[in-house]
């Protein structure tokens, strides 16, 4: 049979590649690396929609408040949207994906680790685009889900909604492409004896967010691509005087919005129910309910967008549909909750700060859900829709649910991440202040929503007695940044003083902690066999003839570091390439190109063209170049 | 002999078409065209020809599927994931245009 | 076999989980995220299907023999491309190229006979800012025909691929990405020549 051998040559091209510095960082393809830069990106833009929301509510303290102008403050909430939802809770989601996904798995990388590269650099590219809109001529200000006909130019003629129409879109490739590598990744990359039902739970939550992705990023994507046509080029989609339905935006938007809620929340409930089951010594209560839960929830997910749209007359047989599925939605949602009530239920419980963190998800979450059945009711939703209560839901599942999830996760893998712990105490007290300053925030807003303050008004007279739970939640805002600095300060000196983490410092479960703290670039000497669910625990306990779980000396626990060094060999791994950055580059040059200079969209196509090029042709790896 | 790997032209032990099945396939998808031309010029009553033009689209996206796309012969989980975003898109995209029917306020007459 | 088997994990697929190629559930995965893009564009287009703001209606624009043509001219391409495929599969390099030269070559006439069309309706002043109509028409058929440019790009880069000897007979299903995508491509085109074309004309002949 013919072989292709390629001869021996020249390199064709300069392979610039490197294992220290910062190129290192710009050209790498390991899935650790990749996900440090999402966390730290996501961190970042923490800290920007943060201070966006403090303005907000320094803004709102008093009454007929002049901390910020109308327009200033319309820029604020619709900023602080989009960086929290786009620029936080998801990527930081995929930030904890792509670092413990393949390691959960027993897999050396992700399957296409050039085109997670490329992921993470749109990422940063589309979230960079949208803050350059502040110097260039006006933020997006038309609330985070642009509602037509509002975000058409006829009534916000600014660059803003351009920007917001293209720097979504952005990040909406970035995600799909993340998506369809992490399906591929967990269906086709688990070591030998990893079934499905076998998967640790923030894998199998990571996979239905993964589809969920898939399928709704392309809806958005439509609705944005017809948003910016409108914009750009004067198309008619959401031109109400020639014909034109702002119906339509809603209901892509929000076809994509509500799997969006859930892509937020599932990886939360993953960690959380990976954290639950170490911290109480009991493996995971129901782990076929809790998987099918999901799962449930990712499908019942496409059934309830409309329940978004009740107060827009979609008439009696729409509502009731959507009210029906979304309280059944509800369902394998309290499933999830007994399942880990139940896995506590009798532990040994230990309350280091993850398990704080996921106690403290638990109860936030249930809150915001049980707020989130009474908008299932249409003509409570009447009452509620534009209102405070509305905020309140949201923010008691999106902090109180994903954030405290993600504190969870970045707790409980921080020794994995780093090789140190995160302090105890600090970490605890992070996690009461913030509990206090969240619950000071946004319980009160559930009352004011209820005696009718709208969301989205930049101020209010005094004399709706509004005036005292508002500086409650200012207050509240405050007492949250003071938590985030108090997490930054035990990130600081953690870093100088806590000790190299054990091998295995929570006593866990799963098959990332088989590696040393931080892992070797290859993850895995030798693929693990999983012979268990909850692996690494059968690994290192066995039950005595009376049934009771000992300690066995077996060596259970070998790991990469006890190995001798020279197994590495023969782990090829693929070389660093910046192709990807260069592909991602284009995105950027070709969307300013849209705004302000149309040659610059030649120029951007080219360059994505050429690293798609690029890409495709290069050699995996540095060796075979030549 | 090299081990199995994919490329092989085996899809999943059930075969694979040979040039005489394109060839074939080809024709047969021209016929299509050319009987949904024939019925969109000749037959007259639109709710006859609409449910016709439908299915004669539908037989089309099931051979090219199937044949060149060689779903029929290939892996299920391939023939599943594409599945799954089609009866998505069109459940959720019908269940949409209902709603713009339904909320439609009946013509004042 | 082959002294060249590059030591990176797509190298070696055989020890996937499912047995399967990781390019092969990326571009299955890929494809259904796509019936949900193109679903939604033709959502809007049936939404909009009558909303002519005053402009040339459906009946009065679109030419349908041409559009008969240019679904023949795409049939073809599918063939020629699962041919290309086939002959790759059994080591037929030579026979590859042709092929997929030829698949090429076709998307490249779908193009300029798009090209073409779009170039008369402008001058017939039916352009994207008529009506709602005209937008969702030509966002939907110029969303497929960037599709069917990217497809050519693949092509070309297959082509290129192999002339550079870097696409060997065991390497089939990475050049079997780029022949799904097409028939995706053509598929999609069968919906569109039913429902935007035919289905809103008829009656008019």
């Amino acid at each position: 049979m013919v072989s292709t051998t390629l001869p021996v040559r020249k390199p064709r091209y300069l392979r610039r590649t490197a294992k220290t510095g910062l190129w290192s960082w710009v050209v790498t393809v390991d899935h650790k690396r990749i996900g440090m830069l999402y966390g730290a990106t996501a961190f970042l833009f923490f800290l920007v929609g943060g201070i966006e929301a403090e303005l907000i509510r320094l803004q709102l303290a008093r009454p007929n408040g002049h901390v910020v102008s109308a327009d200033a403050y319309n820029t604020l909430f619709t900023m602080h949207g989009l960086t929290m939802i786009f620029l936080v809770v998801m990527p930081m989601g995929v930030a904890l994906m792509n670092y413990i996904v393949p390691l959960q798995i027993g897999a050396r990388d992700v399957a296409f680790p050039r085109l997670n590269a490329f992921s993470y650099w749109v990422f940063l590219f589309g979230g960079l685009f949208l803050y350059s809109s502040f110097l260039l001529g006006g933020a997006p200000n038309g609330g985070w889900f642009g509602y037509a006909p509002l975000s058409t130019g006829d009534f916000l003629p600014g660059d803003g909604m351009t920007f917001y129409s293209l720097g979504l879109q952005m990040l909406g490739i970035a995600s799909l492409a993340g998506a369809v590598n992490f399906i591929v990744t967990i269906i086709n990359m688990r070591a030998p004896g990893m079934t499905f039902m076998r998967m640790p739970l923030f894998t199998w939550m990571s996979l239905v967010t993964s589809f969920l992705l898939l399928f709704a990023m392309p809806v958005i994507a439509v609705a944005l691509f017809e948003m910016m046509f409108d914009r750009v080029f004067g198309a008619d989609f959401f031109n109400v005087a020639a014909g034109g339905d702002p119906l339509l935006w809603q209901h892509l938007f929000w076809l994509f919005g509500h799997p969006e809620v859930y892509i937020m929340i599932l990886p939360a409930m993953g960690i959380v129910s990976d954290v639950i089951p170490t911290f109480s010594g009991k493996p995971l209560f129901g782990y076929p309910a809790i998987v099918f839960a999901g799962i449930a929830i990712g499908f019942m997910g496409w059934g309830v967008w409309a329940h978004h749209m009740f107060a827009a007359g979609l008439g009696p047989v729409a509502n009731s549909a959507f009210t029906l599925s979304t309280m059944m939605i509800a369902v394998p949602t309290g499933v999830k909750i007994f399942n880990w009530l139940g896995t506590m239920w009798g532990g040994s419980l230990r309350f280091k700060t993850p398990m704080l963190f996921a106690i403290g998800f638990v109860m936030m979450f249930v809150v915001g859900g049980l707020s989130g059945v009474t908008h299932a009711v249409v003509p409570s939703d009447y009452e509620q829709t534009d209102t405070y209560y509305v905020v309140a839901h949201f923010h008691y599942v999106l902090f109180g649910g994903s954030i405290f999830g993600l504190f969870a996760g970045l707790y409980y893998w921080w020794p994995k991440f780093f090789g140190h712990m995160l302090n105890e105490t600090i970490g605890k007290l992070h996690f009461w202040v913030m509990l206090i300053g969240f619950n000071l925030t946004f319980a009160p807003m559930h009352i004011l929503g209820l005696q009718g303050m709208p969301r989205r008004i930049y101020t209010y007279p005094g004399n709706m007695g509004w005036n005292i739970p508002n500086f409650v939640e200012t207050i509240g805002a405050l007492i949250i940044a003071a938590s985030i600095l108090v997490f930054i300060a035990n990130v600081v000196l953690s870093r100088r003083r806590e000790a190299r983490a054990e091998l295995d410092p929570w006593d866990a479960r799963t098959l990332e902690w088989l590696t040393p703290n931080p892992p070797p670039e290859h993850n895995f000497d030798e693929i693990p066999l999983v012979r268990h669910r909850d692996e690494l625990w059968h690994r290192k306990y066995a039950p005595t003839p009376e049934g009771v779980p000992t300690r066995i000396i077996a060596g259970g626990e070998r790991t990469a570091a006890d190995a001798p060094a020279h197994e590495a060999h023969g782990i090829h791994l693929p070389s660093g390439s910046y192709m990807p950055v260069m592909a991602a580059i284009g995105l950027p040059v070709t969307a300013y190109g849209l705004l302000f200079f149309p040659p610059l969209i030649g120029l951007g196509l080219l360059i994505i063209l050429t690293g798609f090029f690029g890409w495709v042709l290069e050699p995996q790896t540095v060796e075979e170049g030549y | 002999m090299k081990e199995a790997r994919y490329g092989d032209f085996e899809y999943e032990g059930r075969g694979h078409p040979e040039v005489r099945d394109y060839v074939q396939i080809a024709v047969a998808l021209c016929v299509v065209i050319a009987l949904e031309l024939t019925v969109y010029y000749l037959l007259a009553p639109v709710a006859l020809v609409v449910p016709l033009l439908g299915i004669f689209a539908a037989i089309k996206f099931f051979i090219i599927g199937s044949w060149f796309m060689h779903l029929r012969f290939d892996s299920r989980i391939f023939r599943r994931l594409f599945l799954s975003g089609l009866v998505l898109a069109v459940s959720v995209f019908l269940a949409t245009l209902l709603m713009f029917v339904l909320a439609t306020p009946p013509p004042r007459t | 076999m082959s002294a060249h088997v590059p030591a990176v994990p797509e190298a070696h697929e055989h020890h996937t989980s499912t047995g399967l190629s990781n390019n092969k559930i990326a571009i299955w995965a890929f494809l259904g995220s796509e019936c949900l893009f193109f679903g939604s564009l033709i959502s809007t287009y049936i939404l909009y299907h009558n909303q002519t703001n005053g402009g040339p209606t459906a009946a009065e624009t679109y030419n349908i023999p041409f559009t008969a043509i240019v679904s023949f001219v795409l049939v073809l391409s599918s063939m020629t491309a699962a041919l290309g495929l086939l002959a790759l599969q059994k080591g037929d390099h030579k026979a590859f190229r042709a092929w997929i030269a030829a698949t090429a070559l076709l998307g490249m006439i779908f193009i300029g006979g798009q090209a073409f069309e779009f170039t008369h309706l402008y001058e017939e002043g039916f352009t994207i800012q008529t009506s709602p109509l005209a937008s969702s028409f030509f966002v939907l058929t110029g969303f497929h025909g960037g599709h069917v440019t990217v497809g050519i790009l693949m092509l070309l880069g297959l082509l290129a691929m192999s002339l550079l000897g870097r696409l060997p007979q065991e390497d089939a299903h990475r050049a079997e990405l780029v022949i799904l995508y097409w028939g995706f491509v053509d598929i999609v085109w069968v919906i569109i020549f039913t429902v935007v074309y035919l289905i809103p004309t008829l009656g008019r002949g």
